[in-house]
């Protein structure tokens, strides 16, 4: 699908390719051949394109004029990426400072137009096919030097160069055997699209005359030629016209499909899934939100979350807790109807009583935008508030947070605050309405440990003051059970156990209680090697009917590999 | 909130500090772009007098060709300065072009200097209309087709927009132009083919050179919006339900400006070449069609002067687009390594 067009350019380059070869054999005496009694004419049923000053056959020129417009194309492209490889790769084997000069250079010249440039070279080599060449071969230099620069600095880096630096080999030598190497491809593939440029810039110099002269021709000097004649008979000018952009388009398609295809991976198509049966079962009347069997699956069958089932009480924190891939993030998602296309959320029951506010990470205001902006933007749209009010507004939230200055933190850029005062700002946006759930997608993560303590204590304090109920969800089971009320612990799209914070230490579930050891405390055997879960997560789409833990499972059964265990009594394990 | 013991967070001269810093990153970096400008101008400038003498032989004769009396060459070698030591010629040469006299042509004698300043205006025009037209319709054009295929749907949007501005990158505005010319004013007759007269001159150039830049410029916006679109700031403008125009407008569109711009400034310094192409066709009365003569004539002062003129442009439209991007982006005084 996605390859159609690198196809089609594929196919109009192979046809190009051709034509340069069997052109002049086949047309070549017919493109020079001179007939007094056919001058400067049009169309006709002879000569389809008409005929030129000298009588030759329009449309037999531009068949043999391929051949000497791709050779000179290829010609500047090779001096180009040979010039500009070399150029690149000098800063890696230069001192310091010849390095800055070299890299400044072509800094410089890579925004400098390739005509420009070919015109200079024309002015000092005079017209002609070779000044031009030379001319579009140093326009295209700059772009390769710049692309091969950017590639070596990208594997300079990699293991193998650090390993080959650390054993003495010499700059130059690690150059030319590791680096160019391991860089070569992205440069081949940049060819195609060079030898486009080349050829069209080429065709535009012969084009103003200032490119390939008589007796020579190419497709711009048949265009230079047969363009004061397009108010007469724009056929002649047709012919070459149509070669010129249909190579630019040819190489250009290759080009784009080549770059495509090293960078995008393949796109499966969408899965049809059935829906959960929908359990009829009582609301429960004292839940701020409510979900039955609520199921996130994306095309391909891969599925994140499968039939998870929750309730979060008015001015409870539960935090939700698992490793990262386990589906926490996306069941929030779910909730506050943000999951991404092309997923497709299903679920027997989504209640939420009230207004939701969702946190995220500091790191989610949007850097372009002044902090009280962005806040304010909440009352305009949603609460009908004037500018004023709601700048008033965001500013008192901002204060309420405890920003030191919100009048003129408000005023501020994100990138002006600290980390912990961004999430803050974060969560003073939730608290522009009134809430009755909080949705904390991990909005402690970035922060260090001391700004974190106050967020997790500010965000006590907001659910004291508001009697909103929050779901703060993240990879850490030391930050949740110090946070939380209760404590649900998700793995592989499910929830395998919930439980009081405070009961933490008495879980039940082997996963859930892995996740406890692996925390060193005070009380850890010292004599023992720190614990860590063996093993990792399964993948969305390879979960399969047992029990998704048991491949890491210590207690796992043969009944574990085969069954799923059902979540009984708040937790789902045969063996708990 | 009534919790006395909470932590003051972050002092407020912390902040203070670091937007004081910005502010000077900030100024250091104008300083720096002016400074890298300053030297690509006197590098142009030596370039373009080394070009006379890179010439194989000897530029007067060979504009003048091997029939010219040797009094003749020997008047103009002496008034183009070619008899005094090299260094001293490049002095008189920084000067004279410091105070815009570039000499006098071989062919008409009227001074370099009057030739720019009577056909800039011009080109300049076509340049600037050009780039605001394809600013305003490739920008939007490329937002629209990344929220319309965001996340892979509008299949069909998706390969249409790659296909046609492909398409219409890869075609050069030499061949829009004459494709204009046929169609809008031999066969239908519809607006002038050549000349600068009444507004109605201008549409076909203009748009002959627009094409191709907004093209281009629509797939950057396109492939920056998309990326803007999985950012973090936009989950948490989506959670705030903004509308959607509201969320496109005014949170991702300024994210977007400043990368498509620094691509997108690139592609101007090209439309400035793609101009004298454009001029040829339309004989427009701009320097593009005098720089053509003036290298096919071998009338070395006025190629040395214009060629001159069409650098410093570009160097000047790289220096304003840098500019522009460190007023329009809050954070890239940050971002400047």
């Amino acid at each position: 699908m996605r390859n159609r067009s690198g196809l089609a350019g594929l196919v109009i380059v192979a046809a190009l390719a051709v034509l340069a070869v069997v052109g002049p054999l086949v047309w070549g005496a017919e493109a020079e051949r001179m007939d007094s009694t056919a001058i400067l004419q049009g169309a006709s049923a002879a000569h389809p394109l008409g005929t030129d000053n000298l009588g030759r056959d329009i449309l037999a020129r531009v068949l043999v004029a391929g051949q000497f417009s791709l050779a000179l194309a290829l010609a500047a492209t090779l001096i180009g990426a040979v010039v500009g490889t070399v150029l690149g790769a000098l800063p890696a084997v230069l001192p310091r400072r010849g390095a800055r000069l070299v890299t400044g250079t072509v800094n410089a010249l890579v925004a400098f137009p390739g005509l420009l440039l070919a015109m200079f070279v024309a002015v000092v080599t005079g017209l002609g096919a070779k000044g031009a060449v030379l001319g579009i071969g140093a326009a295209v230099a700059p772009g390769f030097a710049r692309l091969t620069q950017t590639l070596a600095a990208s594997v300079a880096g990699a293991d193998y160069v650090s390993a080959a630096r650390m054993l003495g080999v010499p700059r130059h030598r690690i150059l030319v055997r590791h680096v160019l190497p391991n860089i070569a491809e992205p440069l081949i593939l940049n060819l195609s699209q060079a030898m486009g440029a080349s050829l069209l810039a080429l065709s535009g110099m012969s084009f103003l005359g200032l490119g390939v002269q008589p007796p020579d021709f190419d497709w711009g000097r048949l265009l230079f030629d047969g363009f004061p004649r397009i108010y007469v008979s724009p056929e002649v000018a047709l012919g070459p016209a149509v070669f010129i952009a249909l190579a630019g388009i040819g190489f250009n398609l290759i080009g784009d499909a080549l770059v495509k295809a090293a960078r995008r991976a393949a796109v499966l198509a969408p899965e049809k899934v059935a829906a959960p049966p929908a359990a009829e079962q009582e609301r429960d009347p004292h839940a701020v939100l409510e979900v039955r069997d609520l199921t996130v699956t994306f095309p391909g069958g891969v599925t994140p979350v499968r039939g998870l089932s929750l309730a979060v009480a008015p001015g409870e924190i539960v935090g939700l807790v698992g490793e990262s891939g386990s589906g926490k993030s996306l069941t929030a998602a779910a909730i506050g109807g943000l999951v991404p296309y092309p997923g497709v959320v299903t679920s027997a029951r989504l209640d939420l009583d009230g207004e939701l506010a969702m946190v995220f990470q500091e790191a989610a205001l949007n850097p372009a935008l002044k902090v009280g902006g962005q806040l304010a933007e909440v009352a305009t749209v949603h609460q009908g508030a004037t500018r004023a009010e709601a700048w008033a507004k965001a500013v008192d939230r901002l204060g309420h947070v405890r920003l030191p200055d919100p009048a003129r933190n408000a005023r501020q850029h994100p990138h002006e605050l600290s980390g912990g005062m961004r999430q803050r700002a974060v969560i003073a946006m939730g608290l522009m309405g009134r809430p009755r759930l909080i949705i904390a997608d991990e909005p402690t993560t970035a922060l260090d440990v001391t700004v974190q303590r106050q967020i997790l204590k500010l965000l006590r304090e907001v659910v004291e003051e508001t009697g909103a109920a929050v779901l703060f969800i993240s990879h850490d089971i030391a930050v949740v059970g110090e946070l939380c009320d209760r404590v649900v612990v998700m793995y592989a799209g499910r929830v395998v156990e919930q439980l009081p914070a405070d009961q933490l230490k008495a879980a039940r579930h082997p996963y859930t209680r892995a996740l406890i050891d692996s925390l060193p405390d005070m009380s850890t055997d010292r004599s023992r090697p720190l614990a860590s879960i063996p093993g990792r997560q399964p993948a969305p789409e390879a979960v399969g009917d047992g029990c998704a833990f048991a491949p890491r499972c210590p207690l796992a059964t043969a009944r574990c590999q085969a069954e799923r265990p059902p979540l009984v009594d708040d937790v789902a394990c045969w063996e708990a | 909130m009534a919790s006395p013991v909470i932590v003051p967070p972050a002092a407020p001269k912390a902040a203070r500090a670091t937007r004081g810093a910005a502010r000077r990153a900030g100024g250091r970096r104008l300083l720096r772009h002016l400074l890298r400008l300053l030297i690509s101008l006197a590098v142009l400038l030596v370039a373009s007098f080394a070009m006379l003498h890179l010439i194989p032989g000897d530029p007067v004769r060979a504009a003048l060709g091997p029939a010219a009396p040797v009094e003749l060459v020997e008047a103009r070698r002496a008034a183009l300065g070619l008899d005094r030591p090299w260094l001293e010629q490049l002095a008189a040469y920084a000067g004279n072009a410091l105070t815009g006299e570039f000499g006098t042509s071989f062919i008409s004698g009227q001074p370099v200097g009057e030739v720019i300043a009577a056909r800039l205006p011009s080109t300049l025009t076509l340049a600037l209309l050009a780039t605001a037209l394809s600013l305003v319709v490739a920008v939007p054009l490329g937002m629209w087709a990344a929220i319309r295929t965001e996340n892979g749907r509008n299949r069909g949007t998706d390969t249409a927009f790659g296909a046609l501005t492909g398409s219409a990158v890869a075609v050069p505005e030499f061949l829009y132009s004459i494709g204009l010319v046929s169609l809008f004013s031999i066969a239908l007759g519809w607006l002038p083919p050549a000349g600068k007269s009444g507004p109605e001159s201008y549409i076909l150039p203009v748009l002959a050179l627009a094409i191709g830049p907004a093209a281009m410029i629509a797939r950057l916006a396109r492939a920056q919006t998309a990326r803007e679109l999985s950012a973090d700031y936009v989950r948490l403008a989506r959670a705030k339900r903004l509308p959607a125009l509201r969320l496109h407008l005014r949170h991702v569109l300024p994210n977007t400006l400043t990368a498509t711009l620094t691509t997108g400034g690139l592609l101007l310094t090209a439309l400035i070449a793609g101009s004298v192409l454009v001029e040829y066709v339309f004989a427009w009365p701009g320097l593009g069609a005098r720089i053509v003569e003036s290298i096919t004539l071998k009338d070395y002062p006025v190629a040395q002067g214009v060629i001159l003129v069409y650098g410093v442009a570009v160097l000047v439209v790289n220096f304003l687009v840098d500019f522009l991007i460190a007023l329009l982006d809050p954070t890239s005084t940050l971002k400047e390594s």
